[in-house]
Protein backbone atom coordinates (compact mmCIF):
# COMPACT_ATOMS: atom_id res chain seq x y z
CA UNK A 1 0.00 0.00 0.00
CA UNK A 2 1.37 3.10 -0.83
CA UNK A 3 0.15 7.14 -1.14
CA UNK A 4 1.84 10.20 -2.30
CA UNK A 5 2.33 11.73 1.25
CA UNK A 6 1.41 15.35 0.99
CA UNK A 7 2.38 17.05 4.76
CA UNK A 8 2.04 20.34 3.64
CA UNK A 9 3.30 23.83 5.12
CA UNK A 10 2.40 23.53 8.78
CA UNK A 11 3.30 19.83 9.15
CA UNK A 12 6.81 20.50 6.89
CA UNK A 13 8.04 23.70 8.95
CA UNK A 14 7.64 23.36 12.89
CA UNK A 15 4.59 24.39 13.56
CA UNK A 16 3.31 20.55 13.42
CA UNK A 17 6.31 18.54 13.23
CA UNK A 18 5.03 16.38 16.16
CA UNK A 19 1.87 15.93 13.61
CA UNK A 20 4.50 14.85 10.61
CA UNK A 21 6.46 12.62 12.74
CA UNK A 22 3.70 10.65 14.41
CA UNK A 23 2.32 10.44 10.94
CA UNK A 24 5.34 8.82 9.39
CA UNK A 25 5.97 6.92 12.60
CA UNK A 26 2.23 5.25 12.21
CA UNK A 27 2.82 4.65 8.97
CA UNK A 28 5.92 2.39 9.00
CA UNK A 29 3.92 0.42 11.75
CA UNK A 30 1.22 -0.08 9.77
CA UNK A 31 3.29 -0.38 6.77
CA UNK A 32 1.84 1.70 4.61
CA UNK A 33 3.80 3.28 1.97
CA UNK A 34 4.44 7.08 2.48
CA UNK A 35 6.58 8.46 -0.56
CA UNK A 36 6.41 12.50 0.01
CA UNK A 37 4.89 14.23 -2.80
CA UNK A 38 7.91 15.65 -4.82
CA UNK A 39 9.15 19.08 -4.73
CA UNK A 40 5.01 20.17 -3.94
CA UNK A 41 4.11 23.92 -3.39
CA UNK A 42 1.71 25.61 -0.41
CA UNK A 43 -2.11 24.87 -1.22
CA UNK A 44 -3.20 28.39 -0.50
CA UNK A 45 -5.15 27.88 1.91
CA UNK A 46 -7.86 29.66 2.70
CA UNK A 47 -5.86 33.02 0.94
CA UNK A 48 -5.98 31.36 -2.40
CA UNK A 49 -9.95 30.46 -2.77
CA UNK A 50 -10.64 33.29 -1.48
CA UNK A 51 -9.09 35.73 -3.49
CA UNK A 52 -8.37 33.94 -7.02
CA UNK A 53 -10.39 31.02 -8.45
CA UNK A 54 -8.07 31.00 -11.52
CA UNK A 55 -4.97 30.88 -9.31
CA UNK A 56 -5.91 29.08 -6.35
CA UNK A 57 -7.09 25.83 -8.44
CA UNK A 58 -3.63 25.97 -10.61
CA UNK A 59 -1.57 26.30 -7.19
CA UNK A 60 -3.61 23.17 -6.10
CA UNK A 61 -3.15 21.37 -9.49
CA UNK A 62 0.20 21.33 -10.30
CA UNK A 63 0.59 19.54 -6.39
CA UNK A 64 -2.15 17.14 -8.44
CA UNK A 65 -0.32 16.95 -11.71
CA UNK A 66 2.99 15.91 -9.92
CA UNK A 67 0.81 13.21 -8.09
CA UNK A 68 -0.48 11.67 -11.24
CA UNK A 69 2.64 11.87 -12.96
CA UNK A 70 4.29 9.80 -9.45
CA UNK A 71 1.04 7.19 -10.25
CA UNK A 72 -0.19 7.44 -6.33
CA UNK A 73 -3.03 8.41 -4.79
CA UNK A 74 -2.27 11.50 -2.75
CA UNK A 75 -2.74 10.95 1.45
CA UNK A 76 -2.38 14.58 2.72
CA UNK A 77 -2.53 14.93 6.47
CA UNK A 78 -3.37 18.35 7.11
CA UNK A 79 -7.76 18.80 6.41
CA UNK A 80 -7.02 22.40 5.05
CA UNK A 81 -4.99 20.98 2.00
CA UNK A 82 -6.65 17.81 1.86
CA UNK A 83 -10.03 20.07 1.49
CA UNK A 84 -7.90 22.25 -1.47
CA UNK A 85 -6.83 19.39 -2.86
CA UNK A 86 -10.05 17.50 -3.38
CA UNK A 87 -12.13 20.45 -4.47
CA UNK A 88 -9.74 20.57 -7.25
CA UNK A 89 -9.71 17.84 -8.01
CA UNK A 90 -13.44 17.42 -8.78
CA UNK A 91 -13.40 21.30 -10.64
CA UNK A 92 -11.17 20.27 -12.55
CA UNK A 93 -12.83 16.46 -13.63
CA UNK A 94 -15.90 18.57 -14.27
CA UNK A 95 -14.54 22.07 -15.72
CA UNK A 96 -12.48 20.75 -19.00
CA UNK A 97 -12.29 24.83 -19.92
CA UNK A 98 -10.53 25.66 -16.28
CA UNK A 99 -8.84 22.50 -16.82
CA UNK A 100 -6.93 23.41 -19.65
CA UNK A 101 -5.98 26.67 -18.47
CA UNK A 102 -4.47 25.21 -15.52
CA UNK A 103 -2.77 22.58 -17.32
CA UNK A 104 -1.24 25.27 -19.44
CA UNK A 105 0.02 27.39 -16.81
CA UNK A 106 1.39 24.45 -14.32
CA UNK A 107 2.96 22.50 -17.72
CA UNK A 108 2.02 18.93 -16.82
CA UNK A 109 -0.65 16.80 -18.22
CA UNK A 110 -3.96 16.42 -15.53
CA UNK A 111 -6.51 13.90 -15.96
CA UNK A 112 -7.93 13.31 -12.73
CA UNK A 113 -6.92 9.66 -12.53
CA UNK A 114 -5.61 9.29 -8.99
CA UNK A 115 -7.37 10.64 -5.93
CA UNK A 116 -6.92 12.21 -3.00
CA UNK A 117 -6.93 10.92 0.73
CA UNK A 118 -6.97 11.72 4.06
CA UNK A 119 -4.92 9.67 6.66
CA UNK A 120 -8.01 9.36 8.91
CA UNK A 121 -9.73 7.65 6.12
CA UNK A 122 -6.39 5.56 4.31
CA UNK A 123 -6.10 4.52 8.52
CA UNK A 124 -9.38 3.43 9.27
CA UNK A 125 -10.82 2.23 5.40
CA UNK A 126 -7.50 0.90 3.98
CA UNK A 127 -5.68 -0.17 7.17
CA UNK A 128 -8.80 -1.31 9.38
CA UNK A 129 -9.73 -0.80 13.07
CA UNK A 130 -8.91 -4.79 13.52
CA UNK A 131 -5.42 -3.96 12.21
CA UNK A 132 -4.60 -1.18 14.56
CA UNK A 133 -5.82 -2.80 17.51
CA UNK A 134 -3.55 -5.51 17.14
CA UNK A 135 -0.48 -3.32 17.00
CA UNK A 136 -1.85 -1.68 19.86
CA UNK A 137 0.79 -2.80 23.21
CA UNK A 138 -0.16 0.13 25.76
CA UNK A 139 -3.90 0.28 25.88
CA UNK A 140 -5.02 4.15 26.63
CA UNK A 141 -7.01 2.61 29.37
CA UNK A 142 -8.84 5.52 31.23
CA UNK A 143 -7.98 8.42 29.51
CA UNK A 144 -11.26 10.21 28.35
CA UNK A 145 -10.62 12.36 24.95
CA UNK A 146 -13.37 13.83 22.51
CA UNK A 147 -12.36 14.03 19.11
CA UNK A 148 -12.66 17.35 16.81
CA UNK A 149 -12.72 17.14 13.57
CA UNK A 150 -13.26 20.16 12.50
CA UNK A 151 -14.41 21.87 9.41
CA UNK A 152 -12.59 20.12 6.63
CA UNK A 153 -12.42 16.48 6.87
CA UNK A 154 -16.22 15.87 6.86
CA UNK A 155 -17.57 19.21 4.86
CA UNK A 156 -18.26 19.66 2.46
CA UNK A 157 -20.01 16.11 2.12
CA UNK A 158 -20.42 16.37 -1.75
CA UNK A 159 -16.55 16.56 -1.81
CA UNK A 160 -14.53 14.80 1.06
CA UNK A 161 -17.32 12.61 1.51
CA UNK A 162 -15.53 10.09 3.92
CA UNK A 163 -17.10 10.40 7.29
CA UNK A 164 -20.78 11.84 8.24
CA UNK A 165 -20.87 15.72 7.81
CA UNK A 166 -22.42 16.44 11.28
CA UNK A 167 -21.57 12.95 13.41
CA UNK A 168 -18.47 11.76 12.04
CA UNK A 169 -17.43 8.26 13.87
CA UNK A 170 -13.89 7.35 12.17
CA UNK A 171 -12.02 8.87 14.48
CA UNK A 172 -13.88 8.01 17.54
CA UNK A 173 -13.93 4.49 16.64
CA UNK A 174 -10.31 4.68 16.07
CA UNK A 175 -9.03 6.59 20.15
CA UNK A 176 -11.57 3.39 21.09
CA UNK A 177 -9.85 1.20 19.42
CA UNK A 178 -6.99 2.19 21.32
CA UNK A 179 -8.11 1.65 24.72
CA UNK A 180 -9.53 5.55 25.32
CA UNK A 181 -12.94 6.25 26.74
CA UNK A 182 -13.96 8.08 23.98
CA UNK A 183 -16.45 10.47 24.96
CA UNK A 184 -19.92 11.75 22.80
CA UNK A 185 -19.92 16.07 22.59
CA UNK A 186 -21.34 18.70 20.56
CA UNK A 187 -18.42 20.08 19.32
CA UNK A 188 -17.34 17.28 16.80
CA UNK A 189 -17.74 19.68 13.90
CA UNK A 190 -17.75 23.32 14.85
CA UNK A 191 -15.25 25.50 13.08
CA UNK A 192 -12.05 26.80 15.51
CA UNK A 193 -11.78 30.02 13.54
CA UNK A 194 -8.43 28.87 12.26
CA UNK A 195 -8.52 31.19 9.25
CA UNK A 196 -9.15 34.36 11.04
CA UNK A 197 -6.09 33.01 13.66
CA UNK A 198 -3.80 36.00 12.82
CA UNK A 199 -6.50 38.93 12.00
CA UNK A 200 -9.25 38.38 14.20
CA UNK A 201 -8.08 37.40 17.73
CA UNK A 202 -11.15 38.42 20.04
CA UNK A 203 -13.71 36.46 17.42
CA UNK A 204 -10.98 33.17 17.62
CA UNK A 205 -10.62 32.83 21.08
CA UNK A 206 -14.16 32.78 21.78
CA UNK A 207 -14.79 29.63 19.46
CA UNK A 208 -12.00 28.19 20.70
CA UNK A 209 -13.14 28.89 24.37
CA UNK A 210 -16.53 27.77 23.37
CA UNK A 211 -14.70 24.50 21.92
CA UNK A 212 -12.98 23.99 25.42
CA UNK A 213 -16.18 24.65 27.62
CA UNK A 214 -18.36 22.06 25.28
CA UNK A 215 -15.47 19.29 25.98
CA UNK A 216 -15.08 20.08 29.30
CA UNK A 217 -18.64 19.89 29.91
CA UNK A 218 -18.39 16.26 28.77
CA UNK A 219 -15.40 16.06 31.42
CA UNK A 220 -13.19 15.58 28.83
CA UNK A 221 -8.95 15.33 30.02
CA UNK A 222 -8.35 16.43 26.07
CA UNK A 223 -8.81 17.22 22.80
CA UNK A 224 -7.79 15.14 19.71
CA UNK A 225 -7.35 16.98 16.29
CA UNK A 226 -6.28 15.88 12.90
CA UNK A 227 -5.99 19.15 11.83
CA UNK A 228 -2.42 21.42 12.59
CA UNK A 229 -4.46 24.72 12.43
CA UNK A 230 -7.48 23.31 14.75
CA UNK A 231 -4.86 21.94 16.76
CA UNK A 232 -2.64 24.88 17.17
CA UNK A 233 -5.52 27.10 17.56
CA UNK A 234 -6.88 25.59 20.52
CA UNK A 235 -3.44 24.90 21.52
CA UNK A 236 -2.51 28.16 21.92
CA UNK A 237 -5.57 30.14 22.60
CA UNK A 238 -6.69 28.87 25.52
CA UNK A 239 -5.77 30.77 28.82
CA UNK A 240 -2.65 29.17 30.34
CA UNK A 241 -3.78 30.52 33.61
CA UNK A 242 -6.69 28.44 34.15
CA UNK A 243 -5.53 24.81 33.62
CA UNK A 244 -5.79 24.53 29.82
CA UNK A 245 -6.64 20.80 28.22
CA UNK A 246 -3.91 19.32 26.05
CA UNK A 247 -5.09 18.98 22.24
CA UNK A 248 -3.56 15.95 20.49
CA UNK A 249 -2.83 15.12 17.29
CA UNK A 250 -4.69 11.26 16.95
CA UNK A 251 -1.71 10.11 15.11
CA UNK A 252 0.28 10.75 18.52
CA UNK A 253 -1.72 9.24 20.54
CA UNK A 254 -1.63 5.82 17.92
CA UNK A 255 2.23 5.85 18.15
CA UNK A 256 2.02 6.23 22.24
CA UNK A 257 -0.53 3.33 22.49
CA UNK A 258 1.95 1.10 20.00
CA UNK A 259 4.69 1.81 22.15
CA UNK A 260 6.70 4.04 20.07
CA UNK A 261 9.64 5.01 21.93
CA UNK A 262 9.96 8.70 20.66
CA UNK A 263 6.05 9.15 21.35
CA UNK A 264 7.43 11.72 24.24
CA UNK A 265 9.53 14.45 21.85
CA UNK A 266 6.40 15.18 20.24
CA UNK A 267 4.34 15.85 23.16
CA UNK A 268 7.30 18.26 24.49
CA UNK A 269 6.38 20.48 21.66
CA UNK A 270 2.64 21.14 22.62
CA UNK A 271 2.35 24.49 24.05
CA UNK A 272 -0.32 22.80 26.99
CA UNK A 273 1.94 20.22 27.93
CA UNK A 274 -0.02 16.72 27.93
CA UNK A 275 2.81 15.14 29.86
CA UNK A 276 1.47 15.49 33.62
CA UNK A 277 -1.72 13.91 31.96
CA UNK A 278 -0.15 11.07 30.53
CA UNK A 279 2.16 10.44 33.35
CA UNK A 280 -1.20 10.24 35.76
CA UNK A 281 -2.57 7.53 33.79
CA UNK A 282 0.65 5.74 33.51
CA UNK A 283 0.89 6.54 29.75
CA UNK A 284 4.58 7.92 29.83
CA UNK B 1 -20.33 35.41 -11.68
CA UNK B 2 -20.28 32.06 -9.00
CA UNK B 3 -22.85 30.32 -11.25
CA UNK B 4 -24.48 29.30 -8.18
CA UNK B 5 -28.47 29.29 -8.51
CA UNK B 6 -29.40 32.11 -5.72
CA UNK B 7 -32.78 32.53 -6.65
CA UNK B 8 -33.28 28.87 -5.49
CA UNK B 9 -33.03 30.57 -1.81
CA UNK B 10 -36.23 31.12 -0.03
CA UNK B 11 -34.56 32.80 3.08
CA UNK B 12 -34.86 29.87 5.58
CA UNK B 13 -31.74 31.28 7.31
CA UNK B 14 -30.05 27.60 7.85
CA UNK B 15 -26.78 29.20 6.98
CA UNK B 16 -26.48 32.13 9.08
CA UNK B 17 -27.86 30.28 12.05
CA UNK B 18 -24.82 27.27 11.65
CA UNK B 19 -22.21 30.47 10.99
CA UNK B 20 -19.81 30.64 13.62
CA UNK B 21 -18.99 34.18 12.71
CA UNK B 22 -22.43 35.67 11.68
CA UNK B 23 -22.74 37.64 15.03
CA UNK B 24 -19.81 39.21 14.21
CA UNK B 25 -20.81 40.13 10.31
CA UNK B 26 -22.57 43.75 9.44
CA UNK B 27 -25.05 41.50 7.35
CA UNK B 28 -25.59 37.84 7.73
CA UNK B 29 -24.52 35.26 5.45
CA UNK B 30 -28.65 35.02 4.27
CA UNK B 31 -28.59 38.67 4.17
CA UNK B 32 -25.79 38.78 2.03
CA UNK B 33 -27.21 36.35 -0.47
CA UNK B 34 -30.69 38.39 -0.67
CA UNK B 35 -28.81 41.37 -1.30
CA UNK B 36 -27.01 39.98 -4.15
CA UNK B 37 -30.51 38.83 -5.22
CA UNK B 38 -31.74 42.39 -5.20
CA UNK B 39 -28.27 43.32 -7.13
CA UNK B 40 -27.04 45.54 -4.02
CA UNK B 41 -23.61 45.69 -5.26
CA UNK B 42 -22.02 48.82 -3.24
CA UNK B 43 -23.26 47.10 -0.10
CA UNK B 44 -22.36 43.87 -0.52
CA UNK B 45 -18.40 44.36 -1.86
CA UNK B 46 -18.16 46.96 0.83
CA UNK B 47 -18.99 44.27 3.89
CA UNK B 48 -17.55 42.82 6.36
CA UNK B 49 -19.49 39.98 5.82
CA UNK B 50 -17.80 38.83 3.01
CA UNK B 51 -14.16 38.79 4.52
CA UNK B 52 -15.17 37.90 8.21
CA UNK B 53 -16.67 34.24 6.20
CA UNK B 54 -14.22 31.49 7.89
CA UNK B 55 -14.68 28.98 4.61
CA UNK B 56 -15.86 26.56 7.36
CA UNK B 57 -18.53 25.22 4.80
CA UNK B 58 -21.01 24.56 7.76
CA UNK B 59 -23.61 26.61 5.47
CA UNK B 60 -22.75 24.81 2.09
CA UNK B 61 -23.39 21.31 3.92
CA UNK B 62 -26.62 22.28 5.34
CA UNK B 63 -28.38 24.53 2.85
CA UNK B 64 -31.90 23.11 1.66
CA UNK B 65 -31.28 24.22 -1.79
CA UNK B 66 -27.82 23.05 -2.33
CA UNK B 67 -26.49 26.58 -3.19
CA UNK B 68 -22.59 27.04 -2.53
CA UNK B 69 -22.36 29.89 -0.29
CA UNK B 70 -18.59 29.57 -0.03
CA UNK B 71 -18.51 29.94 -3.91
CA UNK B 72 -20.76 32.52 -3.61
CA UNK B 73 -18.51 34.54 -0.92
CA UNK B 74 -15.20 33.78 -2.80
CA UNK B 75 -16.64 35.11 -5.58
CA UNK B 76 -17.38 38.44 -3.94
CA UNK B 77 -14.27 38.79 -2.52
CA UNK B 78 -12.35 38.22 -5.66
CA UNK B 79 -15.09 40.92 -7.34
CA UNK B 80 -13.99 43.27 -4.05
CA UNK B 81 -10.29 42.86 -4.96
CA UNK B 82 -10.40 43.47 -8.79
CA UNK B 83 -12.52 46.44 -8.33
CA UNK B 84 -9.49 47.63 -5.80
CA UNK B 85 -12.67 48.51 -2.94
CA UNK B 86 -11.38 49.50 0.49
CA UNK B 87 -13.87 47.79 2.65
CA UNK B 88 -14.08 47.40 6.19
CA UNK B 89 -12.18 44.54 7.22
CA UNK B 90 -8.88 45.54 5.59
CA UNK B 91 -6.32 43.36 7.45
CA UNK B 92 -7.91 40.36 6.19
CA UNK B 93 -7.29 41.03 2.40
CA UNK B 94 -3.84 42.40 3.03
CA UNK B 95 -3.23 38.84 5.34
CA UNK B 96 -4.51 37.03 2.01
CA UNK B 97 -1.87 39.11 0.18
CA UNK B 98 0.70 38.41 2.81
CA UNK B 99 0.35 34.92 3.58
CA UNK B 100 0.10 34.11 -0.69
CA UNK B 101 3.43 36.26 -0.99
CA UNK B 102 5.94 33.83 -0.09
CA UNK B 103 4.12 31.04 -2.43
CA UNK B 104 5.05 33.20 -5.24
CA UNK B 105 8.33 33.40 -4.57
CA UNK B 106 9.39 30.43 -2.64
CA UNK B 107 6.43 27.77 -3.30
CA UNK B 108 6.12 27.48 0.45
CA UNK B 109 4.34 29.18 3.32
CA UNK B 110 7.21 31.39 5.50
CA UNK B 111 4.94 31.73 8.87
CA UNK B 112 7.71 33.71 10.79
CA UNK B 113 7.93 36.39 7.47
CA UNK B 114 4.20 36.29 7.69
CA UNK B 115 3.61 36.68 11.21
CA UNK B 116 6.00 40.12 11.23
CA UNK B 117 4.50 41.23 8.56
CA UNK B 118 1.69 41.18 9.99
CA UNK B 119 2.77 42.87 12.72
CA UNK B 120 3.90 45.79 10.94
CA UNK B 121 1.10 46.70 9.13
CA UNK B 122 -1.56 46.27 11.99
CA UNK B 123 0.53 48.20 14.22
CA UNK B 124 -0.68 45.70 16.66
CA UNK B 125 2.85 45.17 17.54
CA UNK B 126 2.49 43.13 20.86
CA UNK B 127 -0.79 41.85 20.70
CA UNK B 128 -0.36 37.47 21.16
CA UNK B 129 3.58 39.02 22.41
CA UNK B 130 3.28 35.63 24.34
CA UNK B 131 1.80 33.36 22.63
CA UNK B 132 4.87 34.50 19.70
CA UNK B 133 7.43 33.69 22.61
CA UNK B 134 6.07 30.43 23.53
CA UNK B 135 5.77 29.49 20.20
CA UNK B 136 9.41 30.36 19.11
CA UNK B 137 10.51 28.34 22.80
CA UNK B 138 9.01 25.51 21.26
CA UNK B 139 10.62 25.99 17.90
CA UNK B 140 7.46 26.09 16.24
CA UNK B 141 8.51 28.98 14.00
CA UNK B 142 11.75 28.31 12.59
CA UNK B 143 13.94 31.60 10.97
CA UNK B 144 15.10 30.21 7.69
CA UNK B 145 12.24 29.53 5.12
CA UNK B 146 12.25 26.48 2.34
CA UNK B 147 12.33 27.20 -1.20
CA UNK B 148 11.66 24.41 -3.47
CA UNK B 149 13.00 23.43 -6.96
CA UNK B 150 9.84 24.64 -8.72
CA UNK B 151 10.10 27.98 -7.38
CA UNK B 152 10.45 29.56 -10.53
CA UNK B 153 7.21 27.69 -12.07
CA UNK B 154 4.97 28.69 -8.93
CA UNK B 155 5.93 32.31 -9.67
CA UNK B 156 5.04 31.72 -13.13
CA UNK B 157 1.50 30.20 -12.56
CA UNK B 158 1.16 33.27 -10.28
CA UNK B 159 1.93 35.78 -13.15
CA UNK B 160 -0.32 33.78 -15.79
CA UNK B 161 -3.48 33.64 -13.30
CA UNK B 162 -3.22 37.06 -12.48
CA UNK B 163 -3.76 36.29 -8.55
CA UNK B 164 -3.74 38.95 -6.37
CA UNK B 165 0.12 38.71 -6.00
CA UNK B 166 0.75 38.70 -9.33
CA UNK B 167 -1.43 41.48 -10.38
CA UNK B 168 -0.30 44.16 -8.10
CA UNK B 169 3.19 43.09 -8.74
CA UNK B 170 4.24 42.64 -5.18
Amino acid sequence: MKYAYYPGCSLEAALAKEYDLSVRAVSERLGIGMEELPDWNCCGASSGHSTSYLLNHAIVGRNLAIAEKQGLDIAAACPACYVRLKHTRRELKENAELREKVVESVGLPYEAKYDVRHILDVLVKDIGIETIKKKVTKPLTSLRLVSYYGCFLVRPPKVVAFDDPENPQSMDTLLAALGAEVLDWSGKVDCCGGSLALTKRDIVIRLVSELVEMARGVRAEALVAACPLCQMNIDGRQDFAADPLPVFYFTELMGLAMGERNARSWFKKHLVSPMKLLTSHGLL
Amino acid sequence: MSGEKLERCYQCSTCTLGCPVSPAMDYHPDQIIRMVQLGLKELVLNSSAIWLCLGCETCVARCPNEIDILRVMDTLREMSLQEKRKGKERIIPAFHRAFLYPIKVLGRQYELGLILYLKLKSGDLFGDLGLGLRMILKRKLPFIPTRIKGAKRVGEIFNKTKGISGREGD
